[in-house]
C-alpha cells in the first residue's frame, strides 16, 4: 500500500509534518513497514482541503487531529 | 514599482521581457524575425546610450542573442558583448586633468623607470610601456593629480579572469579557464557589456510543453534570498505569480539547505575539516585555484540540487527550475551529478521579466504561501548562515564536535582562508565560502543589492513555521 502525504507549503502550514510523523509512528507501532510505504509530494493540487493524503491514489483530507481515525479506517481496515 | 540598482539592469530586463513575451505568445521560433522589433521596442527613437541609434540597436541585438542562450560554442555563462565594451583606458596609474603643469616635476624625480615626460604646457604624461605601476609618482604629486585607475570589470573580478587581452583597443576578454561565473563583472560594468547567458527560452518551453501540468509538472525551487527581492510586493504574491506562469508548485531551496546542514555537519565531524559546497562559484574557485584542497570540499550536493533530487524522487516526470540570485548556478547544473536533478536556472532578474512578459501585476495578486524550511535553512542566503546551521545541526544530532567556522564572503576573504588552509595554518575547521559579498543576497542575478537585505533574510528566517532543522526534515 502506498500512502503519500502532501508536503506542499499550504499543507505544511496546516500540519503535514505532524501528519507524517504520526503516520510514521502508527506504521511502526503496527509493524506495517513492509506493507505500507510512506512518502511525500510537493503539492497535490488540493490546497483548500489540506492536509492532502492519498492511499493508493485515492485522495483524503486529514488533519493532525484526525490522523488516527484516518489510519484505522483507510489503512488498517483496508489491509485486514 | 520595479526596482533595479542600475539602468543597465533595467535595459537587460526590458530585453528579457520582450524576448519572453514573444516566446510565450508566438513561440520561440518567431524570435528570429523579431530582432528588429524588439530592438525598437527597447530603445527610443533617438540615441540615449550610444553614439547613434544604430549602434544602440546593434548592441540590443547582441543582448537579445544572450537572452536566447548566447553563444552555444562558448561554455562559459558570462559573456562579453564586444561592441558594447567601451574599451576603458588601460588600468594603472594615470595623470588626471588636475595636473597643473607645475615646474617642480616631483613625479619625474620619483619615477625610477623614466616613464614620465612633459608636454609643452608642462603637464605630465606616463609612458605605459615603461611604467610598472609602483605608484611613487602619485605619492609625491602635490595636487594628487595622479591616481591608480582600474577598469570596473577588472576591479570586480578578484581572480583576474577578465582583461583587455592583446592591446588597449580590444574589448574585455574572459579567460574561461579562470572564470567561476560569479557574475561580479557583469554587475559592475557601467556599460552593461558583460552579461550572463539566459535560459528563459528553455524555461518557457518547459512551461508551455507541460500544458498546465497535464503532461508533466514543473516545480520552481526558489532560493531564500528571494525575501530581499521584489520589495514592491509581498512574497506570497510572488509565489502566486510563479504559479500563474505555469509552475505547478513552488518549493523552498532552503529545505534543501536543511538537508545539507544535517549531512554536512556529519561529514565535518567525520573528517575534521571541510569547506562548504553550497556556492558553486566558490567550489569552482577551489577546484581551479586550490586543486589540492578539492577533496576538502564537502561532498554534499548544493541545497538546490538536494531538494531537486527529493522532488524528482517523489515525482518521476517532474521538471525542476531553480530561481535564485546566482549566475554560477547556471554553470552548476551542467555538472553530471546535478544535471539529472535541475533542468533550468533562472535569476530573479529573469523571473521579473517573465512575470511582466505575461502582464501579471504582482501587487494585485492574492497571496499564496511558501513554507517548508526552518530558520536555519533560510539564513543560508546570507553570509554566516551556513556556519550557524552547521553548528545547530551538530547540536540537534548530539554530535560531539565543536565547529569553529570561518564565514568568508567575497572571493578576497575566501582566498585568504584557502591560502592559509593550503599551508596548514588555518585554525578554523570549517570554511563557509561564498563568492559574493554578503552571501547570496549579493548575487549578480539579484534585482537589488542593499545593506538592509541581511535583515530581510533574518526576518524571513524567523517567520518559518519550523524552528529546528530536525523538525523541517521530519516531513521528508
Amino acid at each position: 500500500m502506498k500512502v503519500v502525504v502532501c508536503i506542499g507549503s499550504s499543507c505544511h502550514l496546516k500540519g503535514s509534518r505532524e501528519v507524517v510523523e504520526k503516520l510514521q509512528n502508527l506504521i511502526n507501532d503496527n509493524n506495517l513497514k513492509d506493507k505500507v510505504t510512506l512518502s511525500g509530494k510537493f503539492c497535490m493540487g488540493n490546497c483548500q482541503n489540506g492536509v492532502s493524503v492519498t492511499v493508493d491514489g485515492e485522495l483524503f483530507s486529514v488533519s493532525p487531529d484526525t490522523v488516527e481515525d484516518f489510519f484505522k479506517t483507510n489503512v488498517l481496515d483496508r489491509l485486514s | 514599482m520595479r526596482k533595479f540598482d542600475t539602468k543597465v539592469q533595467l535595459l537587460k530586463y526590458k530585453v528579457l521581457r520582450e524576448v519572453a513575451r514573444i516566446a510565450f505568445d508566438e513561440g520561440e521560433f518567431s524570435l528570429a524575425n523579431n530582432f528588429n522589433d524588439i530592438a525598437k521596442t527597447v530603445t527610443s527613437d533617438k540615441a540615449t546610450m550610444r553614439c547613434c541609434i544604430y549602434k544602440e540597436r546593434a548592441i540590443v541585438a547582441e543582448r537579445i542573442k544572450l537572452a536566447c542562450g548566447g553563444n552555444r560554442a562558448n561554455p562559459n555563462i558570462i559573456e562579453v558583448i564586444d561592441i558594447a565594451c567601451d574599451e576603458c583606458p588601460a588600468s594603472g596609474y594615470q595623470v588626471s586633468h588636475d595636473c597643473r603643469g607645475c615646474i617642480a616635476h616631483r613625479c619625474e624625480g620619483a619615477c625610477r623607470k623614466g616613464a614620465i615626460s612633459f608636454d609643452e604646457n608642462q603637464k605630465a604624461h606616463i609612458d605605459k610601456t615603461k611604467c610598472v605601476n609602483c605608484g611613487q609618482c602619485a605619492k609625491v604629486c602635490p595636487y594628487g593629480a595622479i591616481s591608480n585607475y582600474t577598469r570596473p570589470c577588472e576591479k570586480a573580478c578578484k581572480i583576474k579572469a577578465i582583461s583587455m587581452a592583446d592591446s588597449e583597443e580590444n574589448p574585455a576578454q574572459i579567460d574561461n579557464n579562470k572564470c567561476i561565473n560569479c557574475g561580479a563583472c557583469s554587475y559592475a560594468c557601467p556599460f552593461g557589456a558583460i552579461m550572463d547567458k539566459s535560459f528563459i527560452l528553455d524555461a518557457i518551453r518547459m512551461l508551455k510543453d507541460s500544458n498546465g501540468g497535464e503532461n508533466y509538472k514543473v516545480y520552481a525551487v526558489v532560493a531564500p534570498s528571494i525575501a530581499s527581492q521584489f520589495v514592491y510586493a509581498k512574497l506570497g504574491q510572488v509565489v502566486t505569480a510563479i504559479k500563474k506562469l505555469g509552475f505547478y508548485s513552488v518549493v523552498e531551496a532552503a529545505l534543501g539547505a536543511d538537508i545539507v546542514a544535517y549531512s554536512e555537519s556529519k561529514e565535518l565531524a567525520e573528517k575534521g575539516f571541510i569547506t562548504s559546497s553550497c556556492c558553486p562559484a566558490f567550489v569552482d574557485y577551489v577546484k581551479k585555484f586550490y586543486p589540492k584542497l578539492t577533496d576538502k570540499i564537502s561532498h554534499n550536493l548544493s541545497p538546490m540540487a538536494a531538494i531537486a533530487k527529493y522532488i524528482k524522487e517523489t515525482d518521476e516526470t517532474a521538471k525542476v527550475i531553480f530561481i535564485g540570485p546566482c549566475t554560477a548556478k547556471k554553470a552548476e547544473i551542467k555538472q553530471e551529478k546535478v544535471a539529472k536533478y535541475v533542468d533550468c536556472v533562472l535569476t530573479f532578474e529573469e523571473l521579473q521579466a517573465l512575470i511582466d512578459s505575461r502582464d501579471i501585476e504582482l501587487t494585485e495578486l492574492p497571496e499564496d504561501v511558501l513554507d517548508n524550511a526552518s530558520y536555519y535553512g533560510r539564513i543560508f542566503a546570507r553570509s554566516g548562515g551556513v556556519s550557524e546551521a552547521v553548528g545547530q545541526a551538530l547540536k540537534e544530532q548530539n554530535i560531539d564536535f565543536t565547529v569553529d567556522p570561518l564565514p568568508c564572503d567575497g572571493i578576497e576573504e575566501c582566498k585568504t582562508a584557502l591560502l592559509k588552509a593550503s599551508r596548514g595554518i588555518l585554525k578554523n575547521n570549517f570554511i563557509e565560502g561564498m563568492a559574493c559579498v554578503g552571501g547570496c543576497i549579493g548575487g549578480a542575478g539579484c534585482l537589488t543589492h542593499e545593506a538592509r537585505d541581511k535583515n530581510e533574510i533574518d526576518k524571513y528566517g524567523k517567520e518559518a513555521l519550523e524552528k529546528s532543522i530536525g523538525d523541517a526534515l521530519s516531513q521528508l
